[in-house]
């Protein structure tokens, strides 16, 4: 199909239109059409895997049509290897929040699903941009959709959380606003590729870095502006925080791999050690801000934090394990093998997809607690093994997948960034290792204080085991966790050649070659 | 000196004026000899004549001429400012009916006088001499004054009323000041002869001296016009006691009056002078930015939100004569569209809450509205989120030009305090959206208002969405007015 990733896009969008115009009083209506169209987007979306040439760099289902001409702006989308996987995490989470909010969301249940209808086509559209200006007008937009499933159907203090979350990301993105509209202005083209060949000397880089940094960095989120995601997730109903942790963190994530490396190499390289050091506060520090949290969706969401470091940390390690010789072939700092420079940048994008799975999966399994006794609190819980058997078994699973364990897709991305990590710098790996340690200690006491023990609240003993909407939920991605634990291959080999390309351009220097 | 000739021919470039003034003439004769139950077409046939003017000035987009002496100009820019004037005032008077009649408001006086009021924009826009220009800038603000009064049982109208007519008359004192100084100084009142003797290279320091005088007073009263900060005392009141339909109408059409005044002055008159009048600019676009954006915060009166809003808006449309290239002017006149057609969604969805006795002007009279007429609610979603330059609707757009323009002259500096702030302004149109979506409140709101305002409405709301998604004609068609 020549024009895919439009499909991918505007299905979603139009097909909320129509589940608007279904209306809230015909609820079961609106919750099957948007089932299937979320279905039917995720059906599509596997065209992508499967006819996806793992060959090549270059962008695929490339479209690329006018749009405003007064700036040369191109409605301009493909995907590679980088970004492809990202959009069927999209595709295949929306199918997840719209089962999840099935029963439990009473309120509005059309405008719902509608928000994750659109926000998915929004998002869909920031991964598959290749213009700058189309990629920030999706980017921005995606806000919307968000800021309403917070306000709208979040907990007590929603409001709050909802327009913290809006301003933060807001404050954030302007910035990069603005340097695109600089870089526009010495190439004349907001396309990504121009950006990349454009020549920046390294005062310019480095603005230009900071203010790349600051959009993305409060998406991934990082410390210290990671101070929304706490509040933006615990008010947020379940599909949100799922949709929050699964997919817009990584919107941060992906920013970093399609903006900064590429387009600032020089500056991404001389301040890695910061962003390296930030990264590694948040998988120590935050861990042990997770360890003490009395809220279930406190915890995961600081352990979100936790587990995103590990993708800036892979990313900008390899600046301490490769450069460019004179002759244009990477030479490495310390030894190592051009193999672990990969491993980094490998690990970075395979931690974003299992922490995809795992944090939905955790969300899902405070969700499936939270709507039956309407309490987040840890200490309200205790021996949920006795009434609730099966959920149990999966809450167990996910448990040692956040804390990762080996065999789960959580310990792939680790152990991989690790790995590279251990290339670059000794101390880099040994902190970014003490997450083994931490993610096991806040992770597993929060299973013994919740799922273990004695029943102390009468009302646990009433509780039902979950139902098969929940089962389904909760067996789709237990297998999704396992396979990429187990056989993450494929989806390695599908990003190996954008990752071979992205290693070179972010080692490429863009300064003047000094004699 | 002025060589006065007239040519009959001439008065075909000044048709759409002429048959407006001959509409008005003829509506206020009909509305005063017919019977009361006739009477209610006044409003219908002041539609008519106006898009009757509109499709006059449209005919004449492609003309050039200089008529009377050198005292009006027919040029492109002109002819569509005069459509979208006309155009932004018949969708204005639609909204405005509704609230006449919710509040037993609807005399046909007011018709006449917002007639009145377009045909002196008109004149303004098309004005080729200080004397037509000051002419055109009286008959918009004197028909205002009384506009604003039409309601006359109403304390704070009347109070609004005269602040706007004593601190509008010292603007147009200032201004006439700083055009006695030019006049004084070059001799002319014709502006390409005023233009030419700012250009010419002979001019002395004492000449240079006197015409920078002027030129600060010109700067002041456009200013006070625009409502731009320091020169904004009077918009939040006038604004908050105006009646609703009112203050629509003042912050909407007008500005393109005022941007016209604006252009016709200081670009076609004083473009010589252009690195004096942007150094001006630049604090007043700065200081109109931050204050509009930081004192809107604490509102909860929405006119009010909102006349802090428009100056904040106004700063970013100052921004775009700063760069003093015809690109960036044609990124202020896009912004000056753009914001119009957003502020005519914003009041019309605050005119469409009112119903019989009861005055819709406080944020909360929003609470409920997601529920009771969720897509009204859903269009005022969309007016909030496109005045916070969120994408994808034009208010983001008309930012970006303005943004890319000024970073394209070498103000980064500026750019980044302008996002700064416009971030900052974001959180208080998120107060509204919170307030129509997230305030758990069972309050009944009634829609009542009648189909033709529905529809105008619905139509508006799409605009800032549609416009949004193909901003390229709107764009160029503001570029190529230079």
């Amino acid at each position: 199909m020549d024009s895919l990733l439009s499909i991918l896009i505007w299905l979603p969008i139009l097909g909320a239109g129509s589940v608007l115009f279904i209306g809230n009083n015909r609820a079961q209506l609106a919750r099957w059409v948007s089932a299937g169209i979320s279905v039917i987007v995720f059906v599509l979306s596997i065209n992508l895997f499967l006819d996806f040439d793992t060959s090549t760099s270059s962008m695929q289902f490339v479209e690329k049509v006018s749009w405003i001409t007064q700036f040369n702006i191109f409605y301009h989308l493909g995907v590679d290897g980088i970004s492809m996987p990202l959009i069927i995490l999209t595709t295949f989470s929306t199918i997840l929040v719209i089962v999840a909010g099935w029963e439990v969301i009473k309120n509005r249940v059309a405008d719902y699903m509608a928000a994750f209808l659109i926000m998915e086509g929004l998002i869909i559209g920031v991964f598959s941009s290749m213009d700058s200006m189309l990629f920030y007008v999706f980017w921005e937009s995606s806000l919307i959709p968000m800021l309403l499933i917070i306000g709208v159907w979040g907990g007590q203090n929603r409001v709050y959380a909802s327009i913290k979350f809006f301003l933060y990301t807001f404050l954030g993105s302007v910035f990069m606003l603005v340097s695109l509209i600089y870089m526009y202005n010495l190439s004349g083209s907001f396309a990504i590729s121009e950006m990349y060949t454009l020549p920046l000397t390294m005062a310019q880089q480095s603005w230009i870095f900071w203010a790349f940094f600051l959009a993305f960095a409060v998406k991934v989120p990082m410390f210290p502006v990671h101070t929304w995601l706490p509040d933006a997730h615990v008010q947020a109903p379940t599909g949100g925080s799922v949709i929050l942790a699964a997919i817009m963190l990584k919107m941060g994530g992906y920013g970093f791999f399609r903006f900064s490396l590429p387009i600032t190499p020089d500056a991404s390289s001389s301040f890695a050690t910061v962003v390296i050091v930030l990264s590694l506060i948040a998988i120590v520090y935050i861990g042990f801000v997770a360890l003490v949290q009395k809220d279930m969706k406190k915890l995961i969401a600081y352990s979100s934090i936790s587990h995103m470091g590990f993708v800036t940390l892979g990313v900008f390690a390899l600046f301490s394990i490769m450069k460019m010789g004179s002759n244009g072939e990477l030479i490495s700092i310390s030894g190592a093998s051009i193999e672990s420079a990969y491993l980094g940048l490998e690990g970075a994008m395979i931690q974003m997809i299992s922490h995809g799975f795992i944090s939905a999966a955790m969300f899902l399994v405070v969700g499936v607690l939270y709507d039956r006794l309407h309490s987040r609190e840890i200490s309200t819980y205790g021996g949920v093994v006795n009434s609730m058997p099966k959920f149990t078994g999966f809450a167990v699973l996910f448990a040692m997948a956040n804390a990762g364990l080996p065999g789960t897709s959580g310990f792939v991305g680790e152990f991989m960034v690790i790995l590279g990590a251990l290339q670059a710098n000794f101390w880099f790996a040994f902190l970014a290792s003490m997450t083994l340690i931490i993610g096991a200690a806040y992770t597993l006491w929060m299973v013994k204080r919740v799922f273990w023990g004695e029943i102390t609240n009468p009302e646990v003993s009433t509780l039902s085991d979950i139902n098969s909407r929940e089962f389904g939920i909760l067996a789709i991605l237990a297998i999704a966790v396992l396979w990429m634990g187990l056989y993450p291959q494929p989806v390695i080999e599908v990003m190996h050649a954008s990752i071979v390309n992205l290693l070179e351009q972010a080692l490429t220097t863009k300064l003047p070659v000094l004699l | 000196m002025m060589n006065f000739n007239f040519n009959v021919a001439e008065l075909l470039f000044a048709l759409p004026e002429l048959f407006l003034l001959f509409a008005i003439s003829l509506i206020l004769l009909f509305d005063l000899f017919v019977s009361q139950r006739l009477k209610q077409f006044t409003y219908y046939l002041t539609q008519l004549a106006l898009l009757i003017t509109g499709f006059l000035a449209f005919n004449l987009i492609g003309e050039n001429a200089t008529i009377f002496s050198g005292t009006f100009v027919l040029d492109s820019l002109g002819s569509t400012f005069k459509v979208f004037i006309l155009g932004f005032a018949i969708i204005a008077l639609v909204y405005t009916r509704h609230y006449l009649k919710a509040h037993e408001l609807l005399r046909n006086e007011y018709f006449i006088l917002a007639m009145m009021s377009i045909l002196g924009m008109m004149v303004m826009v098309s004005g080729h001499s200080l004397l037509t220009l000051y002419l055109g800038l009286e008959i918009m603000s004197l028909s205002l004054y009384a506009l604003i009064a039409t309601a006359r049982d109403r304390a704070s109208a009347i109070e609004a009323a005269l602040k706007y007519f004593v601190l509008g008359a010292i603007a147009s004192g200032l201004l006439l000041y700083g055009m006695s100084m030019i006049y004084g100084i070059s001799g002319s009142l014709d502006i390409s002869q005023i233009s030419s003797f700012a250009s010419a290279s002979t001019l002395g320091s004492q000449q240079t001296l006197i015409l920078n005088f002027g030129l600060v007073f010109l700067v002041i009263g456009i200013a006070f016009k625009l409502g731009a900060v320091p020169f904004h005392m009077w918009v939040p009141d006038v604004y908050q006691g105006s009646p609703t339909s009112v203050t629509m109408f003042l912050s909407t059409v007008p500005k393109i009056a005022a941007i016209a005044l604006l252009i016709r002055l200081l670009i076609d008159g004083l473009g010589e002078l252009q690195h004096y009048w942007a150094d001006l600019f630049m604090i007043l676009a700065v200081l109109s930015i931050a204050i509009g954006s930081l004192v809107a915060l604490t509102q909860t009166n929405i006119k009010r939100m909102l006349a802090y809003s428009t100056i904040s808006h106004i700063g970013f449309v100052l921004l775009g004569f700063v760069t003093g290239v015809v690109d960036g002017y044609g990124a202020a006149v896009f912004y000056v569209l753009a914001y119009i057609l957003m502020s005519l969604a914003a009041f019309g969805s605050i005119i469409v809450l009112n119903r019989k006795g009861f005055e819709a002007d406080q944020i909360s009279d929003f609470q409920g509205l997601s529920k009771h007429s969720p897509w009204f609610a859903l269009i005022m979603l969309v007016v909030m989120l496109s005045m916070a330059g969120v994408p994808p609707f034009i208010g983001f757009y008309s930012k970006l030009f303005i943004l890319q323009q000024v970073v394209a002259e070498g103000y980064v500096i500026l750019a980044i305090t302008a996002v700064i702030f416009a971030v900052i302004s974001a959180y208080y149109y998120l107060q509204i959206i919170k307030t129509m979506y997230f305030d758990d409140v069972d309050k009944e709101i009634l829609v009542s208002a009648p189909l033709d305002m529905k529809v105008v409405l619905s139509i508006n709301g799409i605009l800032i969405l549609v416009v949004g998604l193909m901003p390229s004609f709107w764009m160029e068609l503001s570029v190529s007015l230079f």
